[in-house]
C-alpha cells in the first residue's frame, strides 16, 4: 500500500475520534496554564531540574541505587531490552505468578514485556482502561497518555459486547467502566505481581511518582506483594522537591486537567498491609506487609548514547504528558498509529524512536512533523521538538545510500554528504527552481500548469497534481527595488526590508506593498539582493545547506545592522529562522545579533505606531470586517497579537481563527504522500472561515503556506495583513 | 478562619468534593452525616474526636470488600488544589481509602498548606521519616477512556472531607 492510501486508511478510520479528543485536550491544556501565576518560570524551572538530573545522571542512578536498597528493594539497571526482560521474568518466575496486573507504562511497551513473560505461561492483564481495551482488541496504543484515543465508545462497546459475550448489550461510559472495573477487579485481587512505569523518582528518598487517573496503579500495588516498577534511566531526578513543577504542569500540558486523580509517591516496598479479600477474619491492622517485595528496573535501552549525543539529549528531559501530540495538526488528523513509531507516539517520538529504536524506523514517521513549532511552547520542558526532527531527518538523508540523479545533481550542495531523495532535493534547493522560475516567466508557470508536466511532477517529484504550483513572477522584488530610490526626508527608522524567496520571486505584491507603508509611516527603506533563509533545505533535513544559507544571510546583513539599520521580515517562517533555528546554524553573538535587530513587518507597524507613527496615513479599515489567520511559528514567537492590534488601530474589525496549522507548512501539502493529511488539516481552517459570522470577512493570513491553503480552501481571495493598509 | 482553609473549600467545591469544618466534638456527627452504609474506616488516631458507631473500624477484608464508604485520615491538604494527601499505613489506609465508592477523608485544619511549594517542601520534611509512601487525591477517580469522561473508575466515585477546627 501507498504511504498515501495507508494514511487515508488510518485517518478514515481512526481519524474523527483522534481529532476530537486531542483538540479537547489541547483547548483544556490552555485553559488550565491560563491559571498559573507564573507558567513560563514553572517551565523552566522543570527544564532547569532535567537539565541537572540528565547531566548528573550516572551519579544520581548510584545514588538512588542507595536508597531503593536501604528502603528494602532492589534496583536493577538493564542494558537493553533482553537483559530488562531476563530480570523480569526471574523475578516473576520466582514467584511462580499465574497473573501479573500492570498499570500503564509507555516503557513496558517499549521492552513488550507482555509477550516476554507469556513465553513462560505468566499471564499479564493491562489494568488502565484503554490499555485493557487496546490488550483485548489486540491494538497498539495511538497516544501515549490516552492510549485507545483513536476508539470512540461506540466502537469500546461493540468491541466488549462481542468478546465477553454480554447478556446485556453493554453501551454507555459509565456501563462499560463499571463492567471493566468488576471484570479488573477480579483479575487484581488473583494476582501475585504488580507491574508499574514510573513518572519520576527522587534519588534522594527513593520515592518514585506515579500520575494517574483511574486508581489501578494503586490497587495493583496494593493487591500483590510484589512489585516490578519499569523505568527509563531518564526519569531519575535529584530530590522529591523537585517533584513540585512537574506534578504541577504535567496534567495541564496533556489532557488539560490542573492535576489528575491520584499523585501516588511511593517510597516502596509500602506499608500496606496485604490482603486477601476472603478473609473474614482478621482486621486490616493485624495483617502484616512482612513478604512484600520491590524491584525498580531501570532501563538504558540506548538513554545513556542519547545523554551524550548533543541533538537527542534534550529527548531525555521529556516527561511524556503528550502536549506535542495534542498541539500537533497532523497528529489531530492521523493519531499515533501514523504518527508514531515502534512504541511512541507524537512529534518527540522522533527523538525516543531514534535513540531507541534507531534512526530508521524514526525516519519511517518523522516527515509528518512539518517544522510548524506549535509544540515548541506547549512543551513543559522546552523541548526543541521541531529541531530533533529536522536532525534525525539529516541522519536518514545521510544514511540512504544509492547514486546521486545526474538530471537534479546540481541541486545538491556538496555539504549534503549522502543522497537525500530527489523530492527533498528539489524543496530544499527551492532558491534555485525560484530563481529559474523568474528567469523563465512567464514560460515556466505555463509549463508547470499543464496536465502532463503536473503528472510527471507527480511520478517523479511526488508533487500532488492537485496542487497548483506558485506563479513566479518576471520581475522580482530586488529588480523592482534598483531603479527605486528612497524620497524619505529625516527618516524616523531606517530599515532593510529582507527579500524572502517568496515575496521576491511569488508574492512581490506584498513587499511592494510592505514598501509603501513603511515609507509612509517615516521609515527609509532598502530592499538588499540577500540569500533565501535556508528555511526550505532546513525543512528537507538539509542542515548543512541551511548552514550555509545561514551564514550568507547573516554576511548579507550584517553591514547594514552596522549602519543602524532594522531588519524586518515579511515571511514568519524566515523570521522564526533567524530568531530560532540560526540558534542552531549560527555562532551565538551573530544569531543574537541578527535576531535583536529583525522584526515581522507587522510587528515593526506596530512599534512604530506606539512609538508616534502617525495611522492615519494609512488605509482607513473603516470596520471593515476581517477574518485573520495567523501563522504558526509566528504563534510560536509570540507575534499574533501585534497584526491584531495594527488592524484594530486602523479601524479593522478583526476575527482570528484558532487553527493551530493550515496544514500546508511549506512544501509538506505539496507532497502526494501527504496531500490528504494536508487538506484535512486545512478542513478545519475551512469550516472556521465558512462559519456564519466569518463567511463574508476578508480573508487575510501572514505566511505564505497559509495563502497558500486558505487559497485552495475558499472562494475568497486571501491576501498578506500588510496590503489592507495602502489604498 | 485562616484564608487557606477558605481557599480549600472552595478548591474542593469547584471538584464537587463536598467538605464540612466542624469542631472535633462534632466529628462522628459530620462523618456519619457523610458516610453511606455500609461504612469502614482505619483508626482516626486523635484523642479529642470519634467516629460514629455505625462505622466499622478495623475492618476484616470481606467486610471492606462489601462497605460503600470508607474513612480515613488525611495527612495535609493543598489549598489550591483541592488536594488530600493520604499516607500509606500498616493500618491499611490505601485500602480504606480506594476500594469503596465514597472515601470519607478527616483533615485537621491546621494541615492546610497554600501551594504546591509548600507541598513538597512538607514531602521533603516527612515522606521518608512519617509516612514513606502517600498519594495525593484530588477528587474522585475518573477515566475517559471509554468515550466519556466517567467519575469512579477503579476508585471511589465520590470523595468528602470533613475539616476538624480545634
Ligand atoms: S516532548 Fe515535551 S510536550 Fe512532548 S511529550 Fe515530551 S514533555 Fe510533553
Amino acid at each position: 500500500m501507498s504511504k498515501a492510501d495507508r494514511l487515508r486508511e488510518i485517518m478514515d478510520e481512526e481519524g474523527d475520534a483522534v481529532h476530537a479528543n486531542t483538540q479537547s485536550f489541547n483547548r483544556g491544556r490552555y485553559d488550565s496554564v491560563a491559571d498559573l501565576e507564573d507558567y513560563e518560570a514553572l517551565k523552566e524551572e522543570a527544564r532547569t531540574i532535567k537539565e541537572d538530573a540528565i547531566e548528573r545522571l550516572p551519579e544520581l542512578i548510584d545514588r538512588l541505587e542507595e536508597t531503593v536498597e536501604g528502603n528494602g528493594g532492589t534496583l536493577y539497571l538493564a542494558d537493553d531490552v533482553a537483559d530488562a526482560n531476563r530480570y523480569i521474568r526471574e523475578v516473576v518466575g520466582e514467584e511462580s505468578a499465574k497473573t501479573v496486573v500492570k498499570s500503564k507504562s509507555m516503557t513496558s511497551e517499549e521492552l513488550d514485556v507482555n509477550d516476554a513473560l507469556a513465553t513462560d505461561g505468566h499471564e499479564v492483564v493491562e489494568t488502565d482502561l484503554g490499555e485493557w481495551v487496546l490488550q483485548v482488541a489486540d491494538e497498539a496504543p495511538s497516544h501515549i497518555v490516552a492510549p485507545a484515543i483513536h476508539k470512540s465508545r461506540e466502537a469500546i462497546a461493540e468491541l466488549l459486547n462481542e468478546h465477553f459475550d454480554s447478556d446485556e448489550p453493554l453501551e454507555t461510559a459509565e456501563e462499560l467502566t463499571t463492567f471493566a472495573r468488576e471484570t479488573l477487579g477480579e483479575r487484581i485481587s488473583e494476582a501475585d505481581v504488580g507491574m508499574t512505569g514510573a513518572n519520576f523518582i527522587a534519588a534522594d528518598t527513593g520515592t518514585m511518582a506515579l500520575v494517574t487517573s483511574e486508581g489501578n496503579a494503586r490497587k495493583s500495588i496494593a493487591a500483590t506483594d510484589t512489585h516490578v516498577a519499569i523505568a527509563g534511566v531518564e526519569k531519575v531526578i535529584p530530590s522529591i522537591e523537585d517533584l513540585q513543577p512537574f506534578v504541577e504542569l504535567i496534567g495541564r500540558s496533556g489532557t488539560g486537567q490542573d492535576i489528575t486523580s491520584y499523585i501516588s509517591l511511593l517510597t516502596p516496598p509500602v506499608k500496606t498491609p496485604t490482603i486477601n479479600f476472603n478473609d473474614d477474619e482478621t482486621p486490616l491492622s493485624a495483617l502484616d506487609d512482612d513478604d512484600r517485595e520491590f524491584h525498580l528496573v531501570l532501563i538504558d535501552n540506548g538513554r545513556m548514547a542519547m545523554r551524550n549525543d548533543d541533538d537527542l539529549r534534550e529527548t531525555l528531559y521529556c516527561i511524556r504528558c503528550s502536549a506535542c501530540s495534542n498541539v500537533c495538526a497532523n497528529f489531530q488528523q492521523v493519531g499515533g498509529h501514523a504518527f508514531g513509531g515502534e512504541t511512541y507516539s507524537g512529534g518527540i517520538a522522533t527523538g525516543w524512536e531514534a535513540g531507541v529504536e534507531g534512526t530508521d524506523v524514526a525516519g519511517e514517521f518523522n516527515d509528518l512533523c512539518t517544522g510548524c513549532s506549535r509544540c515548541v511552547d506547549a512543551c513543559p520542558v522546552k523541548i526543541d521538538i521541531p529541531w530533533i526532527n529536522t536532525v534525525v531527518r539529516d541522519r536518514v538523508n545521510r544514511g540512504k545510500a544509492g547514486k546521486i540523479d545526474f538530471l537534479v545533481d546540481g541541486l545538491t550542495p556538496d555539504d549534503e554528504a549522502g543522497n537525500p531523495p530527489l523530492q527533498k532535493r528539489l524543496f530544499g534547493n527551492f532558491e534555485t527552481v525560484a530563481k529559474l522560475g523568474s528567469a523563465l516567466a512567464p514560460l515556466s508557470n505555463w509549463l508547470a500548469d499543464t496536465t502532463v508536466s503536473k503528472r510527471m511532477m507527480d511520478r517523479f517529484l511526488g508533487i500532488d497534481a492537485r496542487r497548483d504550483l506558485p506563479e513566479f513572477k518576471r520581475e522580482t522584488l530586488t529588480e523592482w527595488c534598483t531603479d527605486r530610490d528612497s524620497t524619505i526626508q529625516n527618516p524616523r527608522r531606517q530599515a532593510v526590508l529582507y527579500p524572502d524567496l517568496y515575496t521576491n520571486h511569488v508574492q512581490i505584491e506584498r513587499g511592494k506593498a510592505a514598501i509603501r507603508v513603511l515609507e509612509t509611516l517615516g521609515v527609509d527603506v532598502v530592499v538588499p539582493t540577500a540569500p533565501s533563509s535556508g528555511r526550505a533545505p532546513l525543512s528537507q533535513g538539509m542542515v548543512e545547506t541551511a548552514r550555509d544559507h545561514a551564514e550568507r544571510v547573516a554576511d548579507s546583513l550584517d553591514p547594514f545592522i552596522e549602519e543602524g539599520r532594522d531588519i524586518v521580515v515579511i515571511e514568519p517562517s524566515d523570521l522564526a529562522m533567524f530568531e530560532r533555528e540560526y540558534e542552531q546554524l549560527l555562532d551565538l553573538a551573530t544569531q543574537e545579533r541578527l535576531a535583536d535587530e529583525s522584526y515581522e513587518i507587522m510587528e515593526y507597524v506596530f512599534g512604530l505606531l506606539e512609538n508616534g507613527a502617525d495611522a492615519a496615513a494609512l488605509c482607513e479599515g473603516a470596520g471593515e470586517h476581517v477574518a485573520y489567520h495567523s501563522h504558526c511559528q509566528q504563534r510560536t514567537l509570540g507575534l499574533e497579537g501585534h497584526t491584531v492590534a495594527v488592524l484594530e488601530h486602523c479601524g479593522f474589525d478583526v476575527w482570528t481563527s484558532d487553527v493551530e496549522c493550515c496544514g500546508m507548512a511549506g512544501s509538506f501539502g505539496y507532497k502526494s504522500d501527504y496531500y490528504d493529511v494536508s487538506m484535512a488539516a486545512g478542513d478545519e481552517l475551512r469550516r472556521q472561515f465558512h462559519e456564519k459570522d466569518t463567511q463574508n470577512r476578508t480573508v487575510v493570513a501572514s505566511g505564505t503556506s497559509c495563502l497558500e491553503q486558505l487559497d485552495s480552501l475558499l472562494e475568497r481571495h486571501p491576501t498578506h495583513p500588510i496590503e489592507l493598509l495602502v489604498d | 478562619m485562616p484564608t487557606d482553609t477558605r481557599s480549600l473549600e472552595q478548591s474542593l467545591a469547584s471538584l464537587n468534593v463536598e467538605s464540612r469544618r466542624v469542631a472535633p466534638c462534632k466529628v462522628a456527627d459530620a462523618v456519619a452525616a457523610f458516610a453511606a452504609d455500609p461504612a469502614v474506616a482505619v483508626h482516626l488516631d486523635r484523642d479529642n474526636a470519634s467516629l460514629p458507631d455505625s462505622v466499622t473500624v478495623d475492618p476484616t477484608p470481606v467486610e471492606l470488600k462489601d462497605a460503600t464508604t470508607g474513612v480515613t485520615p488525611a495527612a495535609f491538604a493543598v489549598a489550591d488544589y483541592g488536594s488530600v494527601v493520604l499516607p500509606t499505613t500498616a493500618a491499611g489506609s490505601e485500602l480504606v481509602s480506594l476500594h469503596v465508592d465514597r472515601h470519607v477523608a478527616v483533615l485537621d485544619a491546621a494541615d492546610v498548606v497554600s501551594d504546591m511549594e509548600s507541598a513538597f517542601e512538607r514531602f521533603g520534611r516527612d515522606i521518608s521519616n512519617r509516612y514513606g509512601s502517600a498519594v495525593l487525591a484530588t477528587g474522585p477517580s475518573a477515566t475517559a477512556d471509554m468515550g466519556a469522561l466517567v467519575k469512579g473508575a477503579h476508585g471511589p466515585s465520590e470523595v468528602r472531607v470533613v475539616i476538624v477546627e480545634d
